[in-house]
């Protein structure tokens, strides 16, 4: 084991640290807003956001890609679900099926349209209601403003895949988001 | 085009992401279809609602100093000593300059020779070797009594073992590791999502205060006692590994195990 002390990163330190910080620190943001939305707590996106840093310092030097963004965003990703595994006890893990999750059959009422509630504390709400398989698409489509390709890559998806999700956390937002006169609010399953 | 494909493709369509014979059969579908045109008015107002900048989370100040380096520190200082320099730097007054121009992560807080250096580098790169899977433990316990006799015949000393769980560390596991040409006993715990590797070996060196050193988010705390090297790595904040130190060394003021 002592061997291998050798092949360790740290006679480069200065110059992985520059670059590093010119190349993926810019990020951090992304990084965090994209931890914090899929752990939804402050201290969680924290830890995850630290470890991935950790991660994607380590990993550094394998990273010949263009985009540290994505890359980033990827790792962030990963790391908040390896932590997420670890913690949460068996069962806990949602599963998600596309096939089951099916786009709910909207009644097209015009002559009732239905106001959304679009202020920030109901699209909040909303957000976090949404299962994490829809909630990463929405929150890298709109808040990160990815590309459906820039989406597959860090999720590891096929387009198609992107593209049925993405409309699929819309359609879930707008029902939760649709204003209703009477006490009859309707909560989705989550 | 049909409705059922005008619902997927109009998300596609507002995102910008079709071809521009995708794009004009929609906008026709949606001419000739109110439910859908409806539909897309919705998502429009729904998409503007998420470019509220509040939705979107910035990193707290606080991760931020972890990772960055000010300005003003072009070229990195690495072990740059402070213990002189402080009383200094107030003296004249610019204290606060001085711990600007500091990156963090390179700031080693104490004056040191090349080869302790060197010993916190190994102890993080063994740390984070540790973190690959599998690396972390070859015993798997939570129980002193299985960690502790489980070194016996595989090192020339008999570490000190303690469950600090009372403390918020609980004790997992333990493995051989070899740090500065030493056989050294790896002890493992935990900090809530965190691993903290505490090393010790055997020195015939006086009992020294704490050494801490940062780098890059991990926090190394080096100290000798009863004739035993201690190296304590993890990523916790570095109050959370003070905490441990004093706990394990509160500890083994107790008589150790045998």
């Amino acid at each position: 084991m002592p061997a291998d002390f050798q092949s360790t990163p740290f006679r480069t330190n200065a110059d992985r640290s520059r670059n590093f910080e010119v190349g993926v620190l810019p990020y951090l943001d992304a990084a965090y807003n994209l931890a914090r939305w899929l752990a939804r707590d402050d201290m969680d996106a924290q830890d995850v956001v630290q470890e991935a840093m950790l991660r994607a310092f380590r990993y550094f030097d394998s990273f010949h890609g263009t985009d540290a963004r994505v890359w980033l965003l990827a790792i962030v990703r990963n790391t908040f679900y390896s932590l997420r595994a670890k913690t949460s006890p068996v069962g806990m893990h949602e599963s998600f099926d596309d096939d089951v999750h099916t786009v709910a059959d909207e009644q097209p009422s015009p002559e009732a349209r239905m106001m959304l509630a679009t202020d920030v504390g109901s699209l909040q709400k909303a957000l976090e209601k949404l299962p994490h398989p829809l909630r990463e698409v929405i929150i890298l489509r709109e808040l990160e403003e990815c590309s459906y390709k820039e989406i597959a890559s860090i999720t590891g998806q096929k387009i198609g895949t992107v593209m049925s999700r993405l409309a699929r956390a819309r359609e879930r937002l707008k029902t939760e988001l649709t204003q209703q006169p009477s006490e009859a609010r309707r909560h989705d399953v989550q | 085009m049909m409705c059922n494909d005008a619902r997927l493709l109009l998300h596609a369509y507002l995102d910008d992401e079709l071809d521009a014979a995708q794009s004009v059969a929609i906008t026709r579908h949606m001419q000739g279809c109110t439910a859908c045109a409806a539909s897309y008015a919705d998502y429009v107002q729904l998409h503007k609602a998420m470019a509220q900048p509040s939705l979107y989370q910035r990193a707290p100040d606080a991760l931020r100093k972890q990772w960055e380096t000010p300005k003003q520190a072009a070229s990195p200082v690495i072990a740059k000593p402070r213990r002189g320099l402080v009383g200094l730097a107030m003296a004249a007054g610019f204290a606060g300059a001085l711990l600007l121009v500091a990156p963090m992560w390179l700031y080693v807080l104490h004056p040191r020779g090349a080869d302790t250096n060197l010993v916190a580098d190994e102890a993080v790169s063994s740390h984070i070797r540790s973190m690959q899977q599998q690396h972390l433990m070859d015993v798997v316990s939570t129980d002193q009594h299985t960690v502790k006799p489980w070194f016996e015949g595989k090192l020339d000393f008999s570490p000190r073992v303690k469950d600090l769980a009372s403390e918020g560390f609980p004790l997992i596991g333990g493995r051989l590791d070899a740090l500065d040409g030493h056989s050294v006993a790896a002890l493992v715990y935990k900090r809530r999502l965190h691993v903290i590797n505490l090393y010790q070996w055997p020195s015939a060196s006086a009992p020294s205060a704490q050494d801490i050193t940062q780098w890059h988010g991990y926090t190394v705390i080096r100290w000798a006692s009863s004739n035993m090297q201690y190296v304590a790595v993890s990523d916790v904040n570095e109050d959370d590994l003070r905490q441990f130190v004093l706990a394990f060394e509160n500890d083994a003021a107790n008589p150790p195990m045998r």
